[in-house]
C-alpha cells in the first residue's frame, strides 16, 4: 500500500512539475511576444515620426520646391504605403531624404535660415531612431523565432494564434552628417 | 522670338521628354526662333550649343521609379541667373510638376510661363502630396498643354483647370530610311523592343515571357532589345536555351536606334500602362516597323484602333505570343500595318506640331515684357 501512494505521489509530483515547466515556457513566449508587440509599435511610431519630420521640412518653405516636391512625394508614399509596400516606400524615403541632404552645402545652407538648424536637428534625430527602433524590432523577431522553433512550442499551441513574426527589412542608412 | 526651355530630365540620358525638347527646339530653330534650353547634364556630357547645364542629376526614387533630377539650391541658383541672363519673351516649362528644373523655373520666373505636361498616371500620389507646394508654381503659369488626352485628364484631376492638347511631335524623315544592323533581321524573323529595361510598365518582361513560348515553337526567331537597364538582370529571365537568341544593345546611340527599328519584322510595345503617347510607337510608326502594342488607350489612339497596328490585351503575355505568331506568319499583312503606320504618322511630325506650339507663344506673349527673375 505505501509503495502505491509513493508512486501516486511522483506521479503528481512530475505532473505538477510538468505544468509549472509549460506553464514557464508560455509566459516566456508570451513575454516574447509582448516585447515584439512594443517593438513593433516602436518602429511604427519611429517611421511615422521620420516621415512627419520630412513633410514638416517639404513644407517648411526653407528648401526649394523642387526638393519639396520630393521629399513630399516620399514621405507620403512612405505614410499610406500598405504592409506589402511599406518595406519598399521606407526604403525610398531613406533614399530620398539622402539624396536631399548629401547635396553639397546643404546643411550649411538649411542651418544658416531661420528654424532650419531646428528641422535638421529634428530630421537626424527622426532617421536616427527608425535605424535604432528597426534594429530592436528584429531583435525581438530573432528572439521571438528561436523560442517558437523549440520542440514543445511547436508540439503545445504556447503562441496561440500569433502568426510567426516577420523582420522588417529596409535600406534605413542615415545621410551623412 | 527669344524662347527659354526648361528640361527636367538629364539631356544625355534618352527618355520621352528630352527627345520632345531637342526636337521642338530644333524645330523651332527652323522656323528662326531664337531659344536656349536648360537641363541637368553630366559634367563632361557633350552638349549641342543651344543648351546650357544645371549641373548633374541625382538619381532618387519618385512615384514609383527612379528618376534622375535637378533639386536643390544650387540648381534653383542655376535656372534663376538663366532666367535672368536669358531675358526671354517666353519661357517654356516641361513637366513642372516634377521635382526637377520646371518647377524651379515657375518659382525663379516672372512673366509669360507656358508648361507643357507629359506624364498621365491614374491617380499620382505623388502629386496629390505635392499641391500645397505646388500651388504657387501652377499660378504662375500662363499657358498650360497637354501632350495627351490622358496627359490632360491628369492634369485637370490634380490641379483643376484645363490645357490645350498639343500632341507630340516625331521627326519622321529621321527614321524613315536606315541599313538594318548587320545580320538583321535574318532569314527566321526577329522581334524587337525599344526602352527601359528596368521600369516595370515598360512591360518588357510580358514580351520576355511571351518569347518563352514563341521562341520554344519558332527554333530561329530572335528578339533584339534596345534601351538603358541592367542586361544581367535581363538575362537571368531568359531560359538559358534561348538565351543565345535574345540579343541585348544596351543603350544605343539614336542612329543605332533607327537602325534597329529597321531591322525587325515586328516591333512589339508591351507598356503595361503609364504611357501618355508613347513616343517610341511614333517612332517606329516613322520607319515603317509592323507594330504590336499593348491596348492601352494611349497607343489604341495613335495605332487609329488597330488599323495602323495590331493591339493585344494589356500585360497578357499569351495573347502578345498567338498576335506576333500570326503577324510573323502574314508578310502582306506586315506590310500593310507598315504602310498605313507611315501615313498615320505624318500627323504627328513636328513641323506640324511645333507650329501650333508657336501659335500658344504668341498668344501669351507680351508686346514688350520678357521673363524676368521673381523677387521671391
Amino acid at each position: 500500500m505505501p509503495e502505491v501512494l509513493l508512486n501516486i505521489a511522483l506521479l503528481a509530483a512530475v505532473v505538477v512539475f510538468l505544468g509549472v515547466y509549460v506553464s514557464w515556457r508560455a509566459t516566456r513566449i508570451d513575454r516574447l511576444h509582448v516585447r515584439l508587440e512594443t517593438a513593433r509599435a516602436g518602429l511604427d511610431a519611429a517611421l511615422v515620426r521620420r516621415a512627419a519630420v520630412a513633410l514638416e521640412l517639404a513644407a517648411s518653405r526653407l528648401l526649394d520646391p523642387a526638393t519639396s516636391l520630393l521629399l513630399a512625394a516620399a514621405a507620403h508614399e512612405a505614410r499610406i504605403a500598405d504592409s506589402d509596400n511599406r518595406e519598399f516606400a521606407e526604403s525610398d524615403l531613406s533614399r530620398a531624404l539622402r539624396a536631399v541632404v548629401d547635396q553639397p552645402d546643404f546643411r550649411g545652407t538649411l542651418t544658416s535660415r531661420q528654424d532650419g538648424a531646428a528641422l535638421l536637428d529634428d530630421l537626424d534625430a527622426a532617421v536616427r531612431k527608425v535605424s535604432y527602433a528597426r534594429s530592436f524590432y528584429n531583435n525581438a523577431v530573432t528572439a521571438t523565432r528561436a523560442a517558437r522553433r523549440k520542440l514543445l512550442p511547436r508540439v503545445l499551441p504556447l503562441s496561440g494564434r500569433a502568426p510567426v513574426p516577420e523582420f522588417f527589412e529596409i535600406d534605413d542608412a542615415p545621410p551623412e552628417s | 522670338m527669344r524662347i527659354g526651355i526648361v528640361c527636367p530630365y538629364t539631356w544625355d540620358v534618352p527618355g520621352g521628354v528630352q527627345q520632345h525638347v531637342r526636337d521642338l527646339a530644333e524645330a523651332l530653330f527652323a522656323s528662326g526662333h531664337e531659344v536656349s534650353v536648360i537641363a541637368p547634364a553630366d559634367d563632361d556630357a557633350p552638349l549641342p550649343p543651344y543648351v546650357v547645364s544645371a549641373g548633374r542629376a541625382v538619381p532618387v526614387p519618385y512615384n514609383g521609379s527612379v528618376a534622375r533630377l535637378s533639386f536643390g539650391f544650387l540648381s534653383a541658383a542655376r535656372v534663376r541667373r538663366w532666367i535672368r541672363e536669358g531675358s526671354f519673351d517666353v519661357l517654356h516649362v516641361h513637366e513642372p510638376a516634377a521635382p526637377s528644373l520646371g518647377v524651379l523655373a515657375c518659382w525663379a520666373a516672372d512673366g509669360p510661363i507656358v508648361a507643357t505636361f507629359h506624364a498621365s498616371f491614374e491617380r499620382s500620389r505623388a502629386l496629390s502630396a505635392a499641391g500645397p507646394i505646388l500651388q504657387s508654381a501652377m499660378e504662375k503659369i500662363t499657358a498650360r498643354i497637354a501632350v495627351s488626352e490622358k496627359a490632360r485628364r491628369t492634369l485637370v484631376e490634380h490641379f483643376g483647370g484645363d490645357a490645350v492638347l498639343i500632341p507630340n511631335g516625331v521627326t519622321t524623315e529621321r527614321y524613315a530610311m536606315a541599313e538594318p544592323l548587320p545580320g538583321w533581321p535574318g532569314d527566321d524573323c526577329a522581334l524587337g523592343f525599344l526602352g527601359r529595361m528596368d521600369e516595370q510598365r515598360k512591360g518588357l518582361a510580358v514580351l520576355l515571357r511571351a518569347f518563352e513560348i514563341l521562341g520554344r515553337e519558332r527554333p530561329g526567331l530572335r528578339l533584339l532589345l534596345a534601351g538603358p537597364g541592367d542586361a544581367d538582370e535581363v538575362r537571368a529571365k531568359v531560359s538559358p536555351e534561348l538565351r543565345d537568341r535574345v540579343v541585348n544593345l544596351g543603350l544605343v546611340s539614336e542612329a543605332d536606334k533607327v537602325r534597329a527599328l529597321h531591322s525587325v519584322d515586328v516591333f512589339v510595345a508591351p507598356n503595361t500602362g503609364g504611357e501618355s503617347f508613347g513616343i517610341v510607337l511614333a517612332e517606329a510608326m516613322s520607319a515603317g516597323a509592323p507594330i504590336l502594342a499593348s491596348d492601352i488607350e494611349a497607343f489604341r489612339r495613335v495605332l487609329l484602333e488597330g488599323r495602323a497596328g495590331a493591339l493585344f490585351p494589356v500585360g497578357d503575355s499569351g495573347a502578345l505570343a498567338v498576335a506576333a505568331a500570326e503577324l510573323l506568319d502574314d508578310a502582306p499583312r506586315r506590310k500593310q500595318l507598315s504602310d498605313e503606320a507611315k501615313t498615320a504618322v505624318r500627323a504627328y511630325d513636328w513641323s506640324t506640331v511645333a507650329r501650333d506650339v508657336v501659335r500658344v507663344y504668341e498668344t501669351v506673349a507680351g508686346d514688350t515684357a520678357v521673363v524676368e527673375t521673381s523677387a521671391s
